[in-house]
């Protein structure tokens, strides 16, 4: 029977003070007791809406309801059913505006941790013996993914047990994508990312290191000399907007690609023995308000930041962030300067960052968004004295693939366009999904366009 | 992974390595980049491809060892591993004039000038080649570079061979009709100061000419900016819409300043590396 409890069981977390100067993990996840004591408070709806809010609609009480009568592999197998990345989801979906918000029981209470309980019971599977997932891929068609990001990790996955070989090129040393690069070990551990990595390896996907499509092999090579019947581009939205205000080039500015990579990819915070540095000053500012920015400015603090700072033109409630991740912030001291808009990054006479101008803003109507558009209080500049300036405001899909492709149709915003309602490029036997269609969006629905394509292409090889 | 095939050393700091590298060696284009990355935990660093052969899908690329990574590669030996090798980057480089072209390498640059010079001379061009050294022994691949060009000029800055003086001081007299004779365009390679000196010394010439940026880079696939140059007032990508560029629309000052970014950390990463066992394969 399900149980009446107003609040959520709180998910254990490292202490703010200690955390905020390592990369051990801040959400320890919950234990056996915490999990089924949550999932006791799942009304296990007749018309479960919590469904409606999921991108890949997870069959949600079905797992929650497993997890409360403790069969443990059974919902392990319901939630890998519909989402391949439960593990990573689990962790980094925004579910507060996605199947938490929807949950009946959130209208009286607080809903029921259904991240949580996702991520308890994919890291349950994660610490079970291995089982053997080896599939017999006999099919003759091979099928290309480009791009190893969450999209095209589970593209192949999906193909690899529908029998087809599958090789994955990515253009970085290590595969993942923003999994790798962009989101920090605090938050989603590289060994969950190692572990589904792992498991396609042992479907027998090949996974193919420094290949640029594009630059190393073009796409009519991959579809031609090479054999590939079928592509799948997964490239993400990995190239960095600057804002193009006076002193973006000056020393210690940044964009948070940049910053991220260093640490994230390259390990710049155990310098000098990795080999590549990042230059954190005392303060630093980190300009917008998304994932994106309160990864970075945790990152800053944890690689000797003093100060951590967001600036936002816009107000807290135009933030963009995940509800969890801005507390988590604001826990580990992050300041925030709302209505607040950089117009210029100042430097010292040898070209390092000193200060950044900005101007106070104050809401307006609303804009196309639907958002109130924030206007400049006239006279209100002002300078923050600061060391590094690192920007967050947004990626945009990287043309290297178009520049050398013939056939492929984009949008004014870079992005790849595909036929209404499926995953089918402009050209014959190519699909894409994830943020390389949509622009920077979330790991959930990268993964799921990524599923959907690989049953679209699994149609086109048949037919 | 690129399994070394040859190692030739050049000067005490710099050695060519002829690696084994099928995909890059069939995409290579005069005037691209690869990024290596030689052990785990390591920087990706980026070279450029000097000469590429297809058919035998090797890869030569020149590195002077001036830090920690540099170093790391130049301890490599035959039938060892470059651990990450990924390329070809960048714009292959366009030669819009026909007629006179004169390359001017300084450093590991005048190996860069092996493959684009000898497809401009097999287009037709008449093709001059300006090495320059310190002194004779760090003139590198003057035999190799005979045969790409049809004038090969050398200058050192004591007078040890060739020229006696810097390349601007030989490139200058061949503006005014000496030697090979007056440029119709002119491509420079090299460290930043030999660029900008080259850069100058064209300037209201009407002498069309490119340099190749060098800024620090990290990914080479456009994805983080680092490598962000100002040409003609525009910000670039030197990863993706370079290297090469139209030097007399370059803000050096920008691109040396932002070039020092880390002498500090360069400094302590180089010194670990000097007064411990070089361990290539772990940190
Ligand atoms: C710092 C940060 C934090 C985020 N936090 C969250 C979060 O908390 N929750 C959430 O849901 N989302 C978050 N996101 C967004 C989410 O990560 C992305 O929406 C998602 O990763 C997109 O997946 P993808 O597979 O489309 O592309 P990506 O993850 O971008 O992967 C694309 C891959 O393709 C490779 N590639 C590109 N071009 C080529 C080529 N020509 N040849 C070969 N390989 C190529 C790239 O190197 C990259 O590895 C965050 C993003 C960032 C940057
Ligand atoms: C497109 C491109 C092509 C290049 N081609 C070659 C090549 O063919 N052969 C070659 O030997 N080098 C080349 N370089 C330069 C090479 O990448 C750097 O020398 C290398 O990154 C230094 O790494 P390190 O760890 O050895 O030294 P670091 O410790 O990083 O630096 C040591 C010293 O070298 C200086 N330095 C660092 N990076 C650069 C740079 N990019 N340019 C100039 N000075 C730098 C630093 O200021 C420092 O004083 C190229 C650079 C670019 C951008
Ligand atoms: S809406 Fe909430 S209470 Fe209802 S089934 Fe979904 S998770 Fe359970
Ligand atoms: S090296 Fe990262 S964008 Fe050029």
């Amino acid at each position: 029977m399900p149980v009446k409890r107003v609040d959520k069981t709180p998910m254990p977390e490292r202490d703010a003070v200690l955390r905020s100067h390592d990369f051990g993990e801040v959400n320890e996840g919950y234990g056996i007791a915490h999990a089924q004591f949550e999932a006791e408070r799942c009304l296990r709806c007749q018309d479960p809406i919590c469904i409606d809010g999921c991108p890949v609609r997870v069959p949600i009480p079905d797992f929650v309801h497993k997890v409360a009568s403790g069969d443990m592999r059974g919902a392990a197998e319901v939630l890998r059913s519909s989402n391949p990345l439960p593990a990573v989801c689990g962790r980094v979906c925004p579910q507060e505006v996605q199947c938490e918000e929807q949950c009946s029981v959130g209208i009286r209470f607080k809903p029921v941790a259904i991240g949580y309980l996702e991520r308890f019971v994919a890291d349950w599977e994660m610490a079970q013996p291995p089982i053997d997932v080896t599939v017999k891929l006999d099919r003759a068609e091979k099928v290309a993914i480009i791009g190893s990001g969450p999209a095209g990790l589970v593209c192949a996955g999906e193909l690899a047990r529908l029998g087809y070989p599958v090789t994955i090129f990515e253009a970085l040393h290590a595969p993942g994508g923003v999994l790798r690069y962009g989101i920090p070990e605090f938050r989603l551990p590289k060994d969950v990312l190692d572990w589904e990595i792992d498991q396609l390896r042992k479907l027998g996907v090949e996974i193919v290191c420094n290949v640029i499509i594009g630059k190393t092999i073009t796409m009519d090579e991959l579809m031609g000399e090479m054999g590939f019947s079928a592509v799948f581009i997964g490239t993400g939205a990995g190239l960095p907007s600057f804002m193009g205000i006076p002193g973006e080039n000056l020393n210690g500015v940044y964009s948070a690609n940049e910053f991220l990579t260093r640490v994230n990819l390259m390990r710049a915070n155990d310098f000098p023995n990795a080999d590549t540095p990042v230059m954190v000053g005392r303060r630093v500012a980190v300009i917008g308000a998304g994932n994106t920015a309160m990864d970075t400015v945790r990152t800053a603090l944890r690689v000797g930041a003093e100060q951590g700072m967001i600036v936002y033109r816009r107000s807290d409630q135009e933030m963009t962030a995940r509800v969890e991740e801005h507390h988590h912030a604001i826990e580990e001291g992050v300041e925030f300067h709302w209505l607040t808009n950089p117009i210029e990054v100042l430097g010292d006479e040898d070209g390092w960052v000193s200060g950044l101008k900005c101007v106070r803003m104050e809401l307006g109507e609303p804009d196309a968004s639907g958002r109130a558009r924030p206007v400049p209080i006239e006279g209100s500049e002002f300078v923050m004295p600061v060391d590094n300036v690192v920007l967050s405001i947004g990626n945009k899909p990287n043309p290297l693939l178009l520049q050398t492709t013939k056939g492929l149709e984009s949008n004014k915003w870079g992005c790849l366009v595909v036929h209404d309602g499926s995953s089918e490029t402009s050209r014959e036997h190519v699909f894409a999904g994830g943020d390389a269609v949509t622009g920077a969006a979330t790991v959930i629905l990268a993964a799921g366009a990524g599923k959907t394509a690989a049953q679209e292409i699994h149609e086109d090889l048949r037919s | 992974m690129a399994k070394i095939l040859e190692k030739r050393p050049l000067t005490p700091i710099t050695k060519l390595y002829k690696v084994d590298a099928p995909l890059v060696a069939k995409a290579a284009k005069p005037g691209q980049f690869v990024i290596v990355r030689v052990r785990d935990g390591g920087e990706r660093i980026p070279l450029t491809i000097a000469d590429y052969d297809r058919d035998g899908g090797t890869l030569t690329i020149v590195v002077q060892e001036v830090g920690t990574t540099t170093r790391l590669l130049g301890q490599l030996e035959v039938g060892e591993e470059i651990l990450d090798l990924v390329g070809p980057l960048g714009m292959p480089l366009e030669i819009p004039v026909e007629g006179h072209i004169v390359g001017i390498g300084g450093g590991f640059g005048a190996a860069a000038l092996l493959c684009l010079m000898r497809e401009l001379r097999r287009r037709g061009d008449t093709t001059t080649i300006i090495n320059g050294a310190r002194e004779k022994d760090l003139l590198i691949l003057n035999e190799e570079l005979t045969e790409v060009c049809d004038n090969l000029e050398l200058c050192t800055d004591d007078g040890s061979a060739g020229f006696h003086g810097f390349v601007t001081e030989r490139l200058a007299q061949l503006i005014e009709g000496d030697g090979p004779g007056r440029p119709d365009m002119v491509v420079a390679i090299g460290p930043m100061p030999m660029m900008r000196a080259v850069t100058e010394t064209t300037r209201g010439k009407d002498i069309p000419t490119l340099v190749s940026l060098d800024p620090l880079m990290i990914d080479g696939t456009g994805m983080c900016g680092g490598c962000r140059v100002t040409v003609n007032n525009e910000v670039k990508f030197a990863c993706v819409d370079g290297p090469f560029f139209d030097a007399h629309q370059v803000d050096f000052e920008e691109a040396v300043r932002r070039n020092k970014m880390y002498v500090k950390q360069e400094a302590e990463s180089k010194d670990r590396t000097d007064c411990r066992k070089l361990a290539v394969g772990q940190v």
